[in-house]
């Protein structure tokens, strides 16, 4: 027991050198976590008296029809907004790295430019390509003959609007991910694949497929993650007004409790029940990737 | 075989430059509003091209937002950030990578750990634990819960892990201390992913928006994405506007990726692959 306690104090500058990181994790993320606990529990709106009202939070919250719509909306502007950026992202990683692709440099950089705009931006230009009246995107529907969309008075429409911004500032950035799992996949794969006479098609199913599986269950569980703290898309695009149809979220949700209306003690239920829809999804995920192992 | 192979090699490019142009389009667009009236824009059939109202539109983001301001506050914020960053994330890095000490191990785990949990869950008790060290309306709380981050702590221990033992071991008998082996000798090497870190803290900062919408109350304290925000809400009908001040906006980290683009997008493709 001495001799460690004699390592601990011989370590003391190394444990001061890592201390910052430890500190503010303790302060701005291990205490809020059970004070958040404890919020839960209680009503209050920041400056009265906390009142303790058991799991009455909950009970409201499973019952509130707005809490359940945003969750649904949530988790179709997740799909929206991630599945076919995730494929497309794919598709686009393993045409670059194609052997007889040049300028690949170049592809990276255009592919990988929306990832680095800001999403108050993003949301700003897409508000102008989607306008009901006059956007670039409903004068070319008209061109083509279709009839213009009224895209944010529609729920279904304002999601694809939102899943249009997701997909163009992530596709890229999956992309380039994916890319980096590519190239790790051994030349001679690929080789005995062509001399065996596969087609582009089976090359891609049975090599690149199963050899990047852990990168795409990275990217997978990161879009999760991501898909249910959208908040910036539709809080932007609504301005000071309430979110269009369809297009409220379970963060939105939680802030307009919280930051709007001082109910932090329901706030802090909501970041709670989303934290074990998170964890859930992210089970979810893996077990899925896991089952396709065999 | 010759043509077969062109054939391919021409739908590919296609296939690609499609993507490219999907990409792309949105800024040029940013662009072409940004440089002509909202009434141009507007019209039947839209104008595709760029016009000439780019000093009008840049005129008027000037007298309806603080632009200056708001731009110098975010410089500030990110700044200060990115270097406490680099700082305190490359010194316990080096410390997790290069030495041994009771509970190293299962403190790099928790450290590792706390990537998992989404940051949006916290955000109710972070505000409470804000208001309660009287830091609403402060830059402080913009700066100081984010020092220190698991990911940048995690991305230089992973450099650091190749920093040759004997090169530590020659300073320390040279009578260096811990902290000049990390000043001295550990510093200068891990540049590379020090730089890496820099813009994507950077970047990460100017762009962030939900927590400085939280904390900031003073319209004087604005960071550029807040003062966009706002510009938009209030000036729904001036479109150029709103899309000029976008465009100054965002135009300072377009063109900071495009000159370090080649080691950014090798930095990311790295980092993908350790994680």
């Amino acid at each position: 027991m001495g001799g460690l306690l004699k390592d601990i104090y011989k370590s003391r500058a190394l444990y001061l050198f890592i201390s910052p990181f430890y500190i503010l994790f303790l302060v701005f993320s291990v205490f809020p976590i059970f004070y958040s606990v404890f919020l839960s529990t209680h009503k209050w709106d920041g400056i009265g008296e906390m009142k303790y009202v058991g799991s009455a939070n909950f009970t409201y919250l499973f019952t509130d029809p707005t809490f359940w719509h945003a969750l649904v909306n949530n988790i179709i502007l997740w799909i929206l907004g991630n599945a076919p950026q995730l494929i497309c992202a794919l598709i686009v990683a393993f045409l670059i790295n194609m052997a007889i692709v040049r300028f690949k440099g170049f592809y990276r950089i255009a592919y990988f430019l929306p990832n680095i705009t800001a999403m108050v931006a993003v949301v700003i230009i897409f508000q102008s390509l989607f306008g009901n009246e006059y956007g670039l995107i409903n004068f070319l529907l008209q061109k083509v003959g279709l009839s213009r969309i009224e895209w944010f008075n529609s729920p279904f429409a304002s999601r694809v609007v939102i899943a249009a911004m997701i997909c163009w500032r992530y596709m890229g950035y999956n992309a380039i991910i994916y890319l980096s799992g590519l190239q790790r996949i051994p030349k001679d794969l690929y080789e005995a694949a062509e001399l065996d006479g596969a087609s582009t098609v089976q090359t891609f199913l049975r090599i690149t497929l199963p050899m990047l599986k852990p990168i795409i269950l990275f990217s997978v569980m990161m879009s999760t993650i991501g898909g249910f703290q959208i908040f910036t898309e539709p809080q932007v695009l609504a301005g000071t007004q309430s979110p269009y149809p369809g297009t409220d979220t379970v963060v939105l949700y939680m802030f307009r409790e919280g930051f709007t209306y001082q109910n932090y003690g329901y706030a802090a239920a909501v970041s709670w029940v989303l934290f074990i829809i998170i964890g859930l999804l992210s089970v979810l995920n893996w077990k899925v990737f896991n089952k396709s192992d065999d | 075989m010759g043509k077969a192979i062109l054939t391919k090699k021409i739908l590919l490019h296609t296939v690609l430059m499609i993507g490219v142009l999907v990409s792309i389009f949105p800024f040029y667009w940013l662009v072409v509003m940004s440089t002509n009236q909202t009434s141009a824009i507007f019209a039947f059939p839209p104008k595709l091209t760029f016009g000439g109202y780019f000093m009008t539109n840049f005129n008027h983001v000037m007298d309806n937002t603080n632009f200056i301001r708001a731009l110098f506050n975010t410089i500030f914020i990110a700044v200060l950030s990115t270097t406490l960053q680099l700082f305190f994330n490359s010194l316990t890095g080096f410390t997790f990578a290069k030495f041994q000490f009771p509970g190293s191990k299962a403190l790099f785990y928790v450290m590792i750990g706390t990537m998992m949990i989404p940051g949006q869950m916290l955000l109710v008790p972070q505000f409470m634990i804000i208001k309660e060290l009287g830091w609403v309306g402060d830059y402080k709380a913009l700066i100081v819960p984010g020092i220190a981050s698991a990911f940048g702590i995690f991305w230089i221990r992973q450099y650091a892990l190749a920093i040759h033992n004997e090169l530590l071991e020659s300073a320390r008998i040279d009578g260096c201390s811990k902290f000049g082996q990390y000043w001295r000798i550990a510093l200068p090497i891990l540049r590379p992913a020090l730089a890496f870190l820099a813009i994507t803290t950077f970047m990460g900062t100017w762009e962030d928006y939900l927590w400085p919408l939280i904390v900031l109350t003073d319209t004087s304290k604005f960071t550029l994405m807040l003062a966009l925000q706002q510009l938009k809400s209030v000036h729904t009908a001036d479109y150029s506007m709103v899309m000029t001040g976008t465009l100054m906006a965002t135009l300072p980290l377009i063109v900071i990726f495009l000159v370090v683009s080649r080691q950014f997008i090798a930095g990311i493709m790295e980092g993908a692959v350790k994680s």
